[in-house]
């Protein structure tokens, strides 16, 4: 029928071989998933702020909470491609304007069959300024939603935008019931709420009538959230809790000393980077940009940093394993004399200026103190600015010449690239502003073909590598730590906890 | 004569109370002030990295925040002379309701530790001043010195990796929930009140033994003494009353710690307590939660003084002469 739409069962019908092959792996540990048990889960973040409503879902703990309560459109596998979920099909001829089936026969735990009136009220809710919706302005392209019959939607989009179906997998854009301005837990997904009290836990039990056959397994979750890293760990070996995620590089060694634990790595796409503000001076130099970014020891940032639980990096942020990684760009290494060159070029020798890190963005003092001691080997004199992670982000990112940022997982290539290296884009950490860039992010939303898209991102890739002033040395990996009889944890690179969702898929083998 | 010094407490607590009332006011104003000065507010920290300036406008907006400081803190002091401790910004529920989910919490621990911690300090005190120069004194100064000098990070880690790793004795984290029975809740918290044990009952006890080692050089002591009193009835009959006001106060000063100080001993140990949660609550720029927090903690500081100066003064007649 529509290019977009073979596109799309084109990638469904590869993520059921890779799923197909997934299922496989946990039959190789001579283990078939198993109904029954109980587990207690620890994730590092924790606040009052924590919340049943997915568009606010702010921390880890309310993205697992989310995505074990409710249930998405669509939903983003191993490989980063979007499968439907709630939606049966969702097609567009022009990926503008979308037309999306509703899978039937799918309850609300409160009763009540899903239609496409929760799907309106789901998507357009994030349209409220009031709602301080984390999506909203994602929400923006959303010129008109609406139903289409009782299980069919029309969402109309400002532009064209082929990765909408990547777009609706993200926890903010689970759907609720229609017509709860506060919602209270009543989703699809597959455990119901027992439990919530913010700040200190969530428990739910498993919803036998869950739209996925045979699924979840495990008949109750209890979720906590233990901020500090050792506590946590400690609870993991002493056996209070079952699962926790954000385990420190240096502490895998006590994990895998145990018998009765494993760790879990997802390479991931999450990043800490060195801003360099490229709207003035000296950051914005060109040579000082090129200098800086061979000054960094990447090997050396992911072998003492991350203690090899991290990806090299090339200051782009699409990471090897992303479907649309270009592996044509040359991999900038430590090179002092290419530095020198650039120092002396740009008449760069003696400057001084101060790096703003701390311990918001993870690495970002070391990976500082390293640059610090390549720097002044070449003439650069940058001074390590150590400030406190409170008000970080509204004080003092990308508000310094040289600062840090960090950027978590997106689902996809254009969210990252809209979000932070578009000219207009509320955080273009760099402040750069790249016409050929914009132009290619816009074509890459409407272009039909695949080929053509894969293409045009490898020439972003390749801007940003060249031009932009944002360096990124590593992306860091993703630590969890289990029990071994908590089985089927198969990483999902959007995040931590199989990309938050853990609790549909594991089982309890005891 | 009694009676008269009885009713002369009156007029003397109605004061205390008075100017409680005032140094909360006071307490309230400081926190809102420099409160006001941390970079951020409610709005930018909910909406953390991600905000845009539409986004925080709505969202100062919603929360009342576009108001004036001054509006803003009048209006929270009309709803707190109400009893009405106002909506958290954040949680988007009554800071009541909040509040009342952890304080019993920190009650509980608070509570259990003085049990723990007060006969132990008070037999530790007791024990070093009657025993004076000899090793069971040196010992028991050694220990409350070393008590006072390792951080309680430090005790709380070591308890957790020996007697819940290495042992697998005693949980690592304190699991509080209504549903939990008590030998549950108490052997999940043996550990937070352990470690805040060892930080409290140190202070008290070399008070202690220094009120009373002061007592057992009077010449009253020795009369006593010579008149054939046994040194326990003479320590517990005579001296102990004599310095009850120096040991209370110094007991009111350790257990005020429990209620706002343990935030260390409640996140090593992931204990749902309202320390942590004030910490939350200064993160997240939640005020009307800080504003609530912070007069708990000046409320029961207050109250413990208060308590102590009541106890030294019915203890101590000559006290309420003057």
């Amino acid at each position: 029928m529509t290019g977009a739409m073979m596109d799309f069962s084109r990638r469904a019908m590869m993520l059921g071989g890779l799923s197909a092959g997934l299922t496989g792996l946990p039959a190789l540990g001579g283990t078939i998933p198993k109904r029954g048990g109980s587990i207690r889960v620890a994730t590092q973040s924790v606040s009052t702020a924590d919340t049943l409503d997915p568009a606010k879902g702010a921390l880890s703990t309310d993205y697992v909470r989310h995505y074990m309560l409710y249930s998405g459109l669509t939903k983003i596998g191993p490989d980063l491609i979007p499968r439907p979920s709630l939606a049966e099909r969702i097609e567009s001829a022009d990926r503008t304007t979308w037309h999306i089936a509703l899978r039937r026969g799918v309850h609300f735990h409160g009763g009540g069959e899903l239609t496409s009136a929760d799907i309106v009220f789901s998507l357009l809710r994030h349209k409220d300024p009031k709602l301080g919706s984390k999506m909203a302005s994602i929400a923006g392209q959303f010129l008109d939603v609406r139903a289409d019959g009782r299980y069919g939607v029309t969402i109309r989009l400002s532009g064209p935008n082929a990765d909408l179906p990547a777009m609706l997998a993200q926890s903010h854009f689970l759907i609720v019931r229609h017509g709860v301005d506060r919602p209270d837990g009543n989703g699809t997904g597959p455990f119901r709420l027992a439990e919530f009290k913010p700040g200190i836990r969530t428990v739910v039990v498993r919803n036998p009538d869950y739209w996925v056959p045979g699924k979840p397994y495990l008949d109750r979750i209890e979720l906590i959230a233990i901020p500090d890293e050792v506590s946590r760990l400690n609870a993991l070996l002493a056996g209070d809790v079952q699962l926790v995620n954000a385990v420190a590089p240096h502490s895998t060694r006590r994990v895998e000393a145990s018998p009765n634990h494993a760790i879990a790595t997802t390479p991931s796409a999450l990043y800490s980077n060195l801003i360099a503000r490229m709207d003035r001076l000296p950051s914005g130099n060109p040579d000082f940009i090129a200098a800086l970014k061979h000054l960094i020891d990447r090997p050396l940032v992911k072998r003492a940093l991350f203690r090899g639980f991290a990806t090299i990096g090339n200051d782009q942020p699409i990471p090897p394993f992303h479907p649309y990684y270009n592996p044509s760009i040359p991999q900038t290494t430590l090179d002092l004399d290419r530095a020198r060159w650039h120092i002396h070029r740009g008449g760069l020798a003696n400057v001084r200026l101060p790096i703003f890190c701390g311990p918001a963005v993870e690495g970002s003092v070391d990976m500082a103190s390293v640059l610090q001691e390549y720097g002044a080997q070449v003439g650069l004199d940058l001074a390590i600015t150590r400030v406190p992670s409170d008000g970080y982000w509204s004080t003092h990112w990308m508000r310094h010449p040289l600062s840090f940022g960090s950027t978590n997982p997106r689902p996809t290539a254009d969210l990252v690239f809209s979000l932070f290296y578009k000219s207009d884009a509320a955080w273009n950490e760099t402040g750069w502003k790249n016409p050929r860039f914009d132009q290619l992010l816009l074509a890459a939303r409407g272009e039909t073909s695949e080929a053509n898209r894969k293409a045009m991102y490898g020439e972003m890739q390749q801007i940003v590598h060249d031009q932009c002033g944002s360096i990124i040395p590593v992306f860091i990996s993703l630590i969890d730590g289990h029990d071994r009889r908590l089985r089927g944890l198969d990483p999902i690179p959007m995040g931590g906890l199989m990309g938050y969702q853990f609790a549909e898929h594991v089982w309890w083998a005891a | 004569m009694s009676g008269a010094s009885q009713t002369s407490l009156w007029p003397l607590l109605a004061r205390r109370i008075g100017s409680a009332a005032l140094t909360l006011l006071m307490v309230s104003v400081v926190i809102f002030a420099i409160a006001g000065l941390l970079p951020g507010d409610a709005a930018q920290e909910a909406l953390g990295q991600s905000a845009t300036a539409e986004q925080v406008a709505a969202l100062r907006h919603e929360m009342g925040l576009d108001q004036a400081a001054p509006l803003r803190y009048a209006h929270w002091l009309a709803g707190m002379v109400q009893g009405d401790a106002g909506q958290s910004l954040v949680a988007g529920m009554p800071v009541r309701a909040i509040i009342a989910e952890r304080l019993p919490n920190t009650l509980m621990l608070a509570g259990m530790t003085a049990v723990l911690a007060v006969p132990l300090a008070l037999l530790m005190g007791i024990t070093a001043a009657i025993r004076r120069g000899t090793w069971l004194d040196r010992a028991i100064n050694l220990a409350s010195l070393s008590m006072v000098a390792l951080p309680e990070f430090l005790v709380a880690t070591l308890g957790v990796l020996i007697f819940s790793v290495k042992l697998m004795w005693l949980p690592s984290i304190a699991m509080v929930s209504a549903e939990a029975s008590w030998s549950d809740t108490l052997r999940s918290c043996a550990l937070p009140i352990l470690s805040l044990t060892v930080v409290v009952v140190a202070q008290m006890a070399r008070m202690t033994r220094a009120a009373i080692a002061d007592q057992l050089d009077r010449p009253y002591v020795e009369m006593a003494r010579l008149k054939g009193a046994s040194l326990t009835r003479v320590v517990l009959g005579h001296v102990l009353p004599n310095c009850l006001g120096p040991i209370v106060n110094a007991m009111a000063l350790s257990l005020s710690y429990l209620m706002g100080g343990a935030i260390i001993v409640e996140t090593i140990f992931n204990f749902p307590g309202l320390a942590s949660l004030m910490v939350n609550a200064v993160t997240s720029r939640d005020m009307p939660l800080l504003q609530a927090c912070a007069m708990i903690f000046c409320s029961a500081y207050l109250l413990l003084m208060l308590v102590a100066d009541m106890v030294a003064l019915l203890a101590n007649p000559r006290l309420r002469a003057q």
